[in-house]
């Protein structure tokens, strides 16, 4: 058992090295950078555009303009997160399978799904963060509320709870290369699956969205990833409902259970890994 | 040129000529295309989920608009069917104007040196990629539509106006423009390689603004002014907006006229302006590669 300091020394080289080959081919950085600054911008004009027309996303959620905002930078944050930290990992890693280089990886003396979601940090996804980040005070001081320490402390731990959510999702379903050879259309679906958390969860309403919710609630628990923490500090109901409370419990429970069943999947993914070429 | 006198037997022959090898060029495209459908249908089934949220999305929209009840609310003329049915639409369209991999194809052939081929081959280079577009594209249709005719089929509630006898020869007229457009706009743009060897950020630029401003996001009239003005003008909105708006009834009379008149007219001046850079660039071109 290698103690959590070698693995935080690790992971520091990790991001490191990452950063040095980013600042190598800066040109590309900067544009990496930018493109992906570009697409937030125009996602955010267009909910600007929204709420030109309407004053609330549906009637009584509490959803306003600003409480909406504080979503999104919620929900920026977390998907910058995973791009930076997973994302190019979880692609990697389909393409170890296939070319064979997985078997370097097995036999470096530190826990395999460890280097293979971590080994390169994507530095340029950090700009936005930081959009999310000041998007996110924006709303706050647009709404006059100044969260206490403990909510800041929950929202925290609930973003960490997210980011751990998207990644099991994220490594399961690159895990299946192993079996698959290929599976580009599975990794798109991670992305249009994502795209469901997107919004508030009330949106999902009616004969299909119940069904639709509970699903990507309780079963694949993508819209509690963004949800339970923009709740807490964007505070759309107040005060906040015993249902929240329960959701938010669930998350925990959701979490844990996400991480085991990725770790079983990987590890069932490394026993039938083959190897290839050589 | 020849000044050999007008025969009409040796024009016959050239002009008979000349479409035996763009059908030679389309089915040699098309069997290329066959060969990767693999689960081709399954990825376009998917590429209709992000409309699930959108639906969603607006409907919530639809729900809190003030001063209004009922199914008969607007948002800009819209009702919640028609904006759906608007998203449907645009997914339509997009597949007649979108070009995945034109604009860098040529430019790496121009980088690469592919392109010296069509200087020694008596194809044109525009000609022999628009008839690959147009195999690629009659592939796609031809399987990509029983994933649309589903779609289409589940959400034909959506639907309250569909458009009858002219009006559908103008859709179909606004979408194979559509397609034209697309086709010729980023052709020019792939052009542009011979100056500039990589378009990669060129087209970045121009895919963020058609995504935004060809109405691919959202219907062109919710912009504000002045930028509604601004995109009225440029030709984007014609890959996707247009041709839904026309399916829809929202253009009608003379306006219907007029824009597609308009719409011909920017598919020949991008027409034009392919030509111009790709002669232009073959003046310039050093030969790279082998």
């Amino acid at each position: 058992m290698i103690p959590l300091r070698q693995y935080l020394l690790v992971f520091g080289t990790f991001a490191r090295n990452s950063l040095i080959r980013d600042m190598t081919f800066r040109a590309n950085f900067i544009i990496e950078f930018l493109s992906s600054l570009s697409w937030v911008f125009m996602n955010l004009g267009f909910y600007i555009l929204i709420f030109r027309y309407t004053p609330s996303l549906g009637v009584g959620t509490g959803w306003g303009k600003y409480e909406f905002f504080a979503f999104t930078g919620t929900g920026l944050m977390i998907n910058s997160l995973a791009a930076m930290l997973f994302m190019t990992n979880a692609d990697n890693f389909g393409n170890f399978v296939r070319q064979g280089n997985l078997d370097f990886l097995l036999l470096k003396p530190i826990d395999t799904q460890f280097i293979v979601s971590l080994q390169r940090i994507e530095w340029s996804s950090s700009g936005n963060f930081l959009v999310g980040l000041l998007l996110l005070l924006y709303s706050l001081r647009q709404m006059n509320y100044v969260p206490s320490a403990i909510t800041t402390a929950l929202y925290i731990v609930y973003i960490i709870c997210g980011l751990l959510i998207l990644y099991s999702l994220m490594f399961m379903m690159a895990s299946t290369s192993v079996w698959l050879g290929r599976n580009e259309t599975l990794f798109d679906f991670w992305f249009y699956i994502v795209n469901f958390a997107r919004y508030p969860m009330e949106i999902y309403e009616g004969r299909f969205g119940r069904p639709f919710r509970w699903f990507f609630t309780f079963i694949i628990p993508v819209l509690v990833a963004v949800n339970v923490p923009a709740r807490f500090i964007a505070r759309p109901l107040k005060p906040q409902t015993a249902q929240d409370w329960a959701l938010a419990g669930f998350t925990i429970v959701a979490t844990v259970a996400m991480l085991v069943l990725c770790r079983l999947v990987f590890l069932a993914a490394l026993r039938s890994y083959r190897s290839a070429s050589s | 040129m020849s000044t050999v006198p007008f025969d009409i037997n040796t024009f016959s022959r050239r002009i008979l000529g000349r479409c035996r090898l763009w059908g030679t060029i389309l089915r040699i495209s098309i069997q290329e295309r066959i060969v990767y459908r693999g689960d081709f249908m399954l990825g376009t089934l998917m590429r209709f989920l992000p409309i699930v949220t959108q639906m969603f999305l607006w409907a919530a929209v639809f729900a809190a608009v003030p001063g209004n009840s009922g199914g008969e609310t607007r948002i800009v003329g819209y009702r919640y069917q028609d904006m759906v049915a608007y998203y449907l639409l645009t997914m339509l369209s997009r597949a007649f104007s979108s070009m995945p991999g034109l604009a860098s194809g040529i430019t790496r052939e121009i980088r690469e040196g592919g392109i010296k081929k069509f200087l020694i081959q008596p194809i044109g280079l525009l000609e022999f990629l628009f008839f690959y577009r147009v195999a690629h594209k009659l592939v796609y249709y031809s399987i990509a539509a029983v994933p649309f005719a589903i779609v289409f089929y589940l959400c034909r509630g959506f639907f309250l106006h569909t458009p009858h006898g002219w009006e559908w020869a103008a859709y179909v007229a606004s979408l194979i423009m559509a397609f034209l457009l697309g086709f010729f706009l980023e052709a020019t743009i792939g052009l542009l390689g011979f100056w500039f060897l990589e378009v990669s950020s060129l087209l970045f630029i121009y895919m963020l603004l058609s995504f935004f401003f060809s109405g691919h996001m959202f219907p062109i009239d919710m912009l504000p002014q002045p930028f509604y003005t601004i995109v009225r003008m440029i030709p984007l909105q014609y890959l996707a907006y247009f041709p839904s708006a026309v399916f829809l009834g929202k253009v009608r009379g003379e306006e219907l006229v007029m824009g597609l008149l308009i719409q011909a007219a920017w598919v020949v001046t991008f027409m034009v302006l392919a030509k111009l850079t790709l002669q232009r660039g073959l003046k310039r071109y050093s030969g790279f590669g082998g």
